[in-house]
């Protein structure tokens, strides 16, 4: 069985702070990982290799930094490592992103494409279902947990608002999956030490056939008109008044803040 | 692509075992105000398998238009019977605007229709609005919250959005509204269905987990008791939040060690924390600091808790929670 | 020159970082209060490879640098001081003199289930009237002519009861005094061979700390480490390896310690600011950082040293002395900082210094360092 599972590095959300003078994100300092839901989605493909000797390949797109996570995956254990990056590809929503991807994945062979169910810096959860449009794949998202028939039928647990689903579908397809599904194992300290020797593929442009009209910002039906954060902490009020009048300027702040 | 040809706002209604979900009477109400600013209709897409009777209240909550697809194949969600149908829809009526409710449905389907359209999709937005320019401007956080973007669609019709349950308003329902409920046929390549759903679990009391809240109603010392708690509960039942407490209230087994806040229990960031009776060790602000918006209220007006709060109360929880859960009832049914 | 990690050391510390915040430190606490032997740890760590870092492939181990191993027990006594010195003892004073003294049969059959976890490791050289003075050991080994017959005890030996292999140091010949003393190799459950009482410790608690009972314990010839006669130095140059262990696990208890107190002196307020704003709050943090970080650069330094075959006795002896010192010290401070709160349980520092004492005793006390040293600048 061949694997790819698509995963993408990010700023570690839980680490970004706003700067409580100005108001800006603070992004230094702040780690970069690989997003959560792909990493458990790159456990999913490695404990299928585990059961069934499957070949994992790892696919990312972005700037050449990418290729940290690209060496993460090689020490948990993948086999193949591509890293997409291109001048051309920048600036890509997630329709854009999505068509370079699916340009890559179509220059490989696969039964089974993985992707996170999104992105903790984007959590948009589109890219996954967008690949699988372009390569005409089945698609199932919100992956809890898969089972392989060890010929050609995955029987896989949807995670759904009143429970779970479980569907089957036949290679080849692509799924989404949680974090929560696998927790994901640590790199090995072998993995590691080889995983600088090893060769990251770097495809470009010109290793996909994808037309440039259908790549980075041109290719982008969606664009940021503005970018803005909620705005800088003020120092708190405090008030001591009766309780009628302590409820009156709850639910007025609370509107205030659009939270009611 | 001429966008001239592309009008009227659409609503992705969905519906499970019959059952027409809240979010999507909520973008209707989110779709009317559109509309009306855009001098344009408001269409409803009912897909599903003998649900006309559905049809009509979709009108009193706000469409003028419903567009009604009923065949077995639609019967239950599958991405690519319903992905087919939504797509002949949008060739048939050229829509400029799309919205769908952000469930696990609506968000396995709004990519994979969008990527068959060819348009941009804006997942997640917190606020729908028309610009002069009369496109829709889609507002959605970003970087776990910490950043806004106003996101634009300008050359590609439709303009599609997905909305989470309870960001928007539902109307009120208005029977005495009139509109259109037009039949439509989907032809199905039924070549390109792959998946098979084997069995629907329903599963009760997920486990609850209060970093994900986006309203967490917390109890500590001050509200350590039976009473205590069931006012927080009811606060919360309105505020549709969850409960949390702090470490004093766990220990005394009043609530569970899952809801937990603080260094010994949980982080938790959601956009409104109530903190009834906590005067604020550091291990437990360690825990809930980075809250969108604290509310404090304790009888203390020292209490650490105070400063950090956005906005402190100083008073009895036990009088002030009550009244406050009164008046959110009143304002928010 | 370089002081800077390289990106397999960097990705390493990411590995390790990640793994002893989210399955080491939260043991932390009830390891030491049930004074219990983490051994679901060991079996986590045994999996990613932690039990045999420096080691190379042939042998099982993972073909890492002592950097590396040194950077584990750093980041796992950062969060437990008790996952530490397992991994240290278990490596430095177990794994490490078999591959340096071994036969390549004694390898062969020892380091792959050592390195994979499989099998703990532990050193048995102190007994109870041979401590800084090791060369009064009482413990004998008899030669019979196709067998070895132990006969005595040790004290005090890290790891023990969980451990499957021991190195234990004996007397083969009295009269030659050190150059009479010989390293054996002995295995769990060989028949003579018994562990005792579990000490009761101020720290560590969760380490086990046993005695080791020999009586007419009889290992097959082929059991003995090195040559006969050899087991004072194979005991003193594993001890010298040692050192860059405990050196990295006083120094991880320091930087524990540093993370609370930076954190709680920010967060605590008195007199309406937070204590960190006090001048006398930030002269103490910054001597107490830059001791942590002049330990950690010669702790990097003696690793360095082992690992490109340079001499690095007094490198290792000035690391642990200075380490340890560091991490009593800062440990100290810390509690002081916490004030009230830190003396409870409640939080983690109290414990902090409970273990950090230890690293000024166990494989060499400080003043074992200092002669060290000194014996090699007036030499």
């Amino acid at each position: 069985m061949k694997i790819i599972v698509c995963i993408k590095q990010v700023p570690d959300t839980t680490e970004v702070r706003l700067d409580p003078v100005t108001g800006t994100l603070i992004r230094d300092g702040v780690p970069s990982i690989i997003n959560p839901d792909d990493k458990g989605g790159l456990e999913l493909a490695l404990s299928l290799k585990d059961l069934y000797g499957a070949h994992v390949t790892v696919i990312t797109m972005g700037p050449t930094q990418a290729d940290a996570v690209l060496r993460e995956a090689y020490a948990m254990g993948a086999d193949r490592a591509i890293l997409l990056t291109d001048r051309k590809f920048a600036g890509a929503d997630t329709l854009a992103t999505s068509n370079a991807l699916a340009g890559a994945l179509k220059m490989l062979e696969y039964d089974l494409i993985i992707t996170g169910r999104q992105a903790i810096d984007g959590d948009t959860a589109q890219v996954g279902p967008q690949i699988a449009e372009h390569l005409d794949l089945p698609q199932v998202s919100y992956l809890e947990n898969l089972e392989y028939d060890g010929n050609k039928t995955f029987r896989i647990r949807k995670a759904t608002e009143e429970g779970y689903q479980i569907l089957e579908v036949d290679s080849p397809c692509l799924v989404t999956v949680l974090a929560s599904a696998n927790k994901a194992r640590y790199m090995s300290v072998r993995g590691i030490i080889e995983a600088y020797d090893k060769d990251v593929e770097v495809w470009g442009f010109d290793n996909i056939s994808v037309d440039e009209s259908k790549l980075g910002l041109k290719g982008s039906p969606t664009k940021v008109k503005k970018a803005f954060t909620k705005g800088v902490k003020s120092n708190g009020e405090v008030f001591e008044v009766d309780t009628e009048e302590a409820v009156g300027i709850i639910i007025s702040r609370l509107k205030e803040k659009f939270i009611i | 692509m001429d966008k001239t040809q592309y009008k009227n706002v659409f609503v992705f209604v969905e519906q499970r075992e019959g059952q027409i979900q809240g979010v999507a009477l909520e973008l209707l109400g989110k779709a009317r105000e559109l509309a009306d600013n855009l001098g344009e209709k408001v269409y409803a897409i009912l897909l599903g398998n003998n649900i006309s009777d559905k049809a009509q209240s979709l009108i009193a909550m706000g469409a003028d238009n419903v567009v009604l697809c009923q065949d077995a194949e639609l019967e239950q969600y599958y991405t690519e019977s319903y992905t087919q149908a939504i797509c002949q829809i949008v060739e048939k009526y050229k829509p400029s605007i799309l919205l769908i409710g952000a469930t696990t449905i609506g968000r396995d389907l709004g990519p994979r229709v969008s990527a068959r359209l060819s348009t941009g999709l804006t997942a997640d937005c917190t606020r729908l609005e028309i610009s002069e320019e009369k496109e829709l401007l889609m507002t959605r956080p970003a970087f776990g919250g910490n950043l806004m973007a106003t996101i634009i669609c300008s050359d590609h019709r439709p303009q599609m959005s997905t909305v989470r349950p309870g960001v928007m308003k539902a109307l009120a329902k208005d029977d005495s509204r009139k509109g259109e409920i037009e039949n439509m046929d989907i032809v199905f390549n039924k070549d390109k269905f792959r998946v098979r759903i084997i069995e629907n679990v329903k599963e009760k009391g997920n486990m609850v987990d209060i970093a994900d809240a986006k309203i967490l109603v917390s109890g500590g010392r001050g509200c350590g008791t039976e009473e205590g708690l069931k006012r927080l509960k009811d606060l919360a039942s309105v505020l549709k939040a969850e409960v949390s407490a702090s470490r004093a209230v766990v220990d005394s087994g009043l609530m569970g060690h899952e809801r937990q806040v603080g260094q010994t229990g949980k982080t938790v960031r959601p956009d409104l924390y109530i903190a009834c009776g906590i005067s604020g060790a550091i291990q437990h602000m360690a825990g809930m600091e980075e809250s969108g918006f604290i509310l404090a209220i304790n009888k203390d007006r020292y209490a650490p808790i105070m400063q950090t709060a956005d906005l402190g109360i100083i008073g009895d929880a036990k009088k002030i929670i009550p009244a406050l859960t009164e008046r959110l009832k009143s304002i928010m049914k | 020159m370089d002081f800077k990690l390289n990106k397999k050391e960097e990705l390493f510390l990411q590995m390790i970082r990640d793994f002893a915040e989210n399955e080491v430190k939260p043991l932390a606490a009830e390891v030491d209060e049930e004074e219990r032997f983490p051994i679901e740890t060991v079996e986590k760590m045994a999996k990613i490879g932690i039990m045999g870092i420096p080691i190379p492939i042939e042998y099982g181990g993972q073909g890492g640098t002592n950097q590396m191993y040194s950077m584990a027990v750093e980041e796992l006594s950062r969060a437990c001081a008790t996952t530490g010195v397992v991994v240290s003892a278990h490596t430095s004073l177990c794994v490490a003199p078999i591959f340096e003294n071994g036969t390549e049969q004694q390898k062969q059959k020892y380091l792959p289930k050592l390195c994979s976890g499989e099998w703990i490791g532990a050193f048995g050289l102190t007994e109870p009237n041979a401590g800084t003075d090791a060369a009064m050991q009482q413990t004998t080994a008899i030669d019979e002519g196709d067998k070895w017959i132990i006969n005595g005890s040790k004290i005090f030996i890290t790891n023990a009861g969980y451990a499957h292999v021991y190195i234990v140091i004996a007397m083969t010949d009295k009269s030659q005094g050190t150059k009479g003393i010989s390293a054996f190799i002995v295995e769990k459950d060989t028949p003579g061979f018994t562990i005792g009482k579990k000490e009761k410790k101020l720290g560590i608690r969760g380490s086990a700390t046993c005695e080791l009972i020999f009586e007419n314990c009889e290992i097959p010839k082929d059991n003995l480490l090195g040559k006969v006669g050899k087991g004072f130095g194979i005991a003193m140059k594993t001890l010298d390896g040692g050192r860059i262990g405990i050196a990295a696990q006083a120094l991880g208890i320091a930087q524990g310690a540093m993370d609370e107190t930076i954190k709680y002196t920010k967060e605590r307020k008195q007199f309406n600011k937070s204590i960190s704003k006090f001048q006398n709050t930030q002269f103490q943090l910054a001597d107490m950082e830059t001791k942590v970080q002049a330990s950690r650069l010669l702790v990097r330094s003696a690793a360095y040293k082992k690992d490109n075959g340079m001499p690095y006795s007094t490198d290792a002896a000035m690391a642990k002395l200075f380490a340890a010192e560091t991490a009593m010290e800062v440990t100290t401070k810390a509690v002081q900082f916490h004030g009230g709160y830190g003396y409870t349980r409640e939080y983690p520092i109290e414990r902090m210094m409970r273990d950090a004492k230890i690293t000024e005793i166990y494989e060499g006390t400080s003043e074992v360092q200092r002669m060290v040293i000194a014996a090699s600048i007036l030499k």
